[in-house]
């Protein structure tokens, strides 16, 4: 039996990590938290996420002696998913998935000591919609070690301490750290109330470069593949509180002098909606083992292109899946379901943001017919 | 033939082992095929978790993907075996679960080995997927039962010697409660089994007439009065085929769409690009379901995502074959031949694109409409109530028809 096929199902270590994550979840940052949050002035929860990181969650795939866990990113997918089952605002994709992944690419071990403990929060200053095989940014300059330009969109930044900025220079693109204090952070009005974004400037700020050239390209590149990958294990947990919010609903809510999940629109619609997510779970696994491997080995190209391939497929299925269970949940709730007051709208803001996050799914189909031979028209 | 004492531990290296002994008794190469198959019944390897002397060893069935990938490894794998599907998939575990120790003995083998063909006689033009609304006769007279009524959409009729068969023997009780369960003998004087022209022009399945059929009760499975029941276990076993070996991406027929789209640049749209990459994905994560389900069921954790897998694989079956029609344009317009005939089985492959097309349409009616899986998945997986049913206490008889 060959090496390379992908472990699908969730082991035991996995599942007890997902347990004691969703206990915390459900115990600290239940749905009526999560609203009353996104309504005050501060909606990253950085308490919630000091005691996640206490049990590890800030640190999953950074090895031991880089001051993390040691597990790898199938690990950081399954907390993924339930972070998405309860739309926490905490910074695991700006901190722990994207601005560690960056630093663990580009070699910058000693600057992820800080993230992997939760002591600190890092963001990767790029705009949040940016896809993974996006051209390497110019939106910073980068001269004499400082930094100028703005980014939009950046995630979990407004939490941020330490920013890693891709910049282009006279010497080409690098990839830079900065503190946060050294920048202009704006927070902006975001769709998804549970995860801020913001606007990032930097009018000369002091930067220290940890990778530069095709070595920094290649470390962004990977971050945003893992990103993409791990996003889906979210968008997974999104769907998963649809479905299983909706069924129970159904169960109980009565009309016509009988519970509405008896009438047969209304049960297709679930079962349908049950087959796309059991689909994507294996579409999540797939990705989350194909960007572990890539991880354990980076030598490997082979294990790195299926990392790819399976990041976009996973972008691609997933985020649909994710929608359309968000908006099911909301039309089969009915007026409840359009209230304030219920928490469906946290779930379909999410879903509709993470739709666009990373990249859409038509950008990567685009990808994908780079990566498996199925190119576009006009080309031959 | 190797024999390990009863209840010595069976994992996959003792497997293996067992494998390796018959193959080596058997050489696979020299063989002949039904030989082979039957030698291979006789060592309980045809499918372990069945009792001994009846193809299996009493071991877990998660067990039988290593004994099958071990005999592909060393280069057995059966052949022409399409039109067994029925007496494998169905008949077998039917027959298993309620047959008595003279049936199994009888009926096992040969339907392992492929010398003896089977049908299945559940549908009637007045029950298809409320198969308990079926009105074919079966009344006692004396040790025999004498049928009358008509199936239809009945595959392999034509080459069956067997049929699993379900009557009415009570009309005056609700429908589920009135049903029993035969093995009917296709050979009988009064079946008549005659072909029904499919839409892909040829004729895989057909009409079957039974007519003053004389079955004896030695041949009825399960008590009577209890065919529902019994006709439960044979529909439960009627889904897809889980494999023992991965299959590979571009596995199925989006491989046919992906070929035609690599090879032939001037057909390329940006619009069918797009429509091909969707079910490129959707293709995917319909062979990574089934890859996790064979993981699960490897492990022993059967999850109830195989109830979705021939939902899932007919849509994507019939959305594939349509796309591909598009993409060839002009040659889409094309069909191989319409020619009335009997096909050996159905292989897609060999066939035109107009066929794949047609064929698939078939795949969310056959083993139960789309429509009725979305029922069984709300209702069993997830748990939502059941239909206000109308039927449940009215006698059979009394039912509109
Ligand atoms: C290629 C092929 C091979 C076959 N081979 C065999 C065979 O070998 N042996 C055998 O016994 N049968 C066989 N069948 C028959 C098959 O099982 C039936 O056709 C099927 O169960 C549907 O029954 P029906 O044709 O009577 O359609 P109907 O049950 O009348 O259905 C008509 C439509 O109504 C819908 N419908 C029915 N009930 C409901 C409901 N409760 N809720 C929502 N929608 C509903 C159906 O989904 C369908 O769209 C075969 C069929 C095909 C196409």
């Amino acid at each position: 039996m060959s090496e390379k096929r992908l472990d699908l199902l969730y082991t035991e270590v996995e599942q007890e990590l997902r347990a004691s994550v969703r206990s915390l979840l459900e115990d600290k940052s239940p749905p009526s938290a999560v609203l009353a949050r996104v309504e005050g002035d501060q909606v990253t929860d950085t308490a919630l996420w000091k005691e996640l990181a206490g049990i590890g969650v800030a640190g999953l795939p950074v090895p031991e002696e880089l001051g993390g866990a040691g597990a790898s990113l199938r690990e950081s997918a399954v907390v993924a998913e339930e972070l998405g089952r309860s739309v926490a605002p905490v910074p695991f994709l700006g901190s722990a998935v994207l601005a560690t992944a960056a630093l663990l690419e580009a070699g910058a071990g000693d600057d992820v000591a800080a993230l992997a403990s939760g002591e600190a929060v890092g963001a990767l200053a790029v705009p949040l919609a940016t896809p993974p095989g996006a051209a390497f940014p110019e939106a910073v300059r980068a001269e004499d070690g400082a930094l100028s330009g703005t980014v939009t969109g950046v995630v979990d930044a407004v939490a941020a301490d330490v920013l890693v900025v891709p910049a282009a220079g006279p010497e080409g693109p690098g990839l830079y750290v900065v503190e946060a204090a050294a920048a202009r952070v704006t927070p902006v009005v975001t769709l998804d109330l549970t995860r801020p974004l913001a606007e990032v400037a930097f009018d000369g700020s002091a930067a220290r470069r940890v990778a530069s050239g095709a070595a920094a390209q290649e470390a962004l590149r990977r971050a945003l593949v893992t990103g993409a990958a791990l996003l889906s294990a979210e968008q997974l947990g999104v769907a998963e509180w649809a479905l299983d919010t909706t069924v129970a609903y159904a169960k109980t809510r009565h009309q016509f002098g009988r519970p509405i999940g008896s009438f047969q629109a209304v049960k297709h619609r679930l079962a349908d909606l049950w087959v796309a997510i059991s689909q994507a779970r294996a579409v999540v696994r797939s990705a989350a083992s194909a960007a572990a491997t890539a991880r354990q080995d980076p030598g490997d190209a082979e294990a790195a292109r299926e990392a790819e391939v399976n990041a976009a497929l996973a972008q691609a299925f997933v985020s649909g899946v994710a929608v359309k269970a968000a908006e099911e949940a909301v039309q089969l709730h009915g007026g409840i379901g359009f209230t304030w007051e219920h928490p469906a709208h946290l779930f379909l803001k999410r879903a509709k943001s993470d739709s666009i996050a990373l990249g859409t799914a038509d950008r990567h189909r685009l990808a994908l017919g780079r990566l498996v031979d199925l190119p576009a028209a006009g080309s031959d | 033939m190797t024999t390990a004492p009863a209840g010595a531990s069976l994992d996959a290296p003792a497997l293996r082992r067992r494998v390796a002994a018959l193959v080596e008794t058997h050489d696979p190469a020299t063989t002949d095929q039904r030989e082979f198959l039957a030698a291979r019944f006789d060592a309980g390897l045809a499918w372990v978790h069945f009792p001994e002397g009846e193809g299996g060893l009493g071991a877990p069935r998660a067990l039988q993907a290593v004994v099958d990938q071990e005999f592909e490894r060393l280069g057995f794998v059966p052949t022409g075996r399409e039109g067994l599907v029925i007496g494998l998939g169905m008949a077998a575990p039917t027959i298993l679960a309620f047959g008595t120790p003279e049936q199994r003995a009888r009926y096992l083998k040969p339907l392992y080995t492929g010398e003896e063909v089977w049908c299945q006689l559940f549908s009637e033009p007045g029950a298809g997927s409320d198969l308990a609304a079926l009105g074919t006769r079966a009344v006692r007279d004396g040790d025999t039962w004498v049928v009358n009524g008509q199936k239809v959409w009945t595959s392999l009729a034509h080459r069956a010697d067997f049929a699993i068969l379900v009557t009415r023997t009570d009309p005056d009780v609700p429908k589920h409660k009135g049903m029993t369960y035969f093995v009917c003998d296709m050979s009988a004087e009064g079946v008549d089994v005659r072909p029904l022209r499919q839409l892909t022009g040829e004729a895989e399945f057909n009409e079957v007439y039974l007519t003053d059929v004389r079955i004896p009760d030695s041949q009825r499975l399960g008590a009577e009065g209890e065919g529902w029941r019994v006709a439960q276990t044979t529909l439960m076993n009627e889904r897809v085929a889980i494999g023992g070996h991965p299959e590979p991406r571009e596995g199925g027929l989006i491989a046919v769409a992906a070929h035609i789209w690599r090879t032939r640049p001037e057909l390329r749209t940006p619009g069918l690009h797009d429509a091909l990459l969707r079910l490129w994905v959707e293709a995917e994560a319909a062979r990574l379901t089934k890859e996790r389900l064979r993981q699960q069921l490897a492990v022993g954790q059967p999850g109830p995502e195989g109830s979705a897998a021939k939902f899932a694989f007919s849509r994507l079956n019939q959305e594939i074959s349509g796309l591909e029609l598009e993409l060839l344009g002009e040659e889409g317009l094309l069909y191989d031949d319409w020619t009335f005939r009997r096909p050996e089985g159905v292989s897609l492959a060999a066939r035109s694109p107009g066929f794949h097309y047609l064929r698939s349409k078939g795949n969310s009616i056959e083993g139960g409409t789309s429509e009725i899986l979305r029922n069984i998945i709300a209702e069993r997986v997830l748990g939502l109530p059941g239909e206000i049913r109308v039927d449940k206490d009215v006698a059979w008889k009394d039912l509109p028809k």
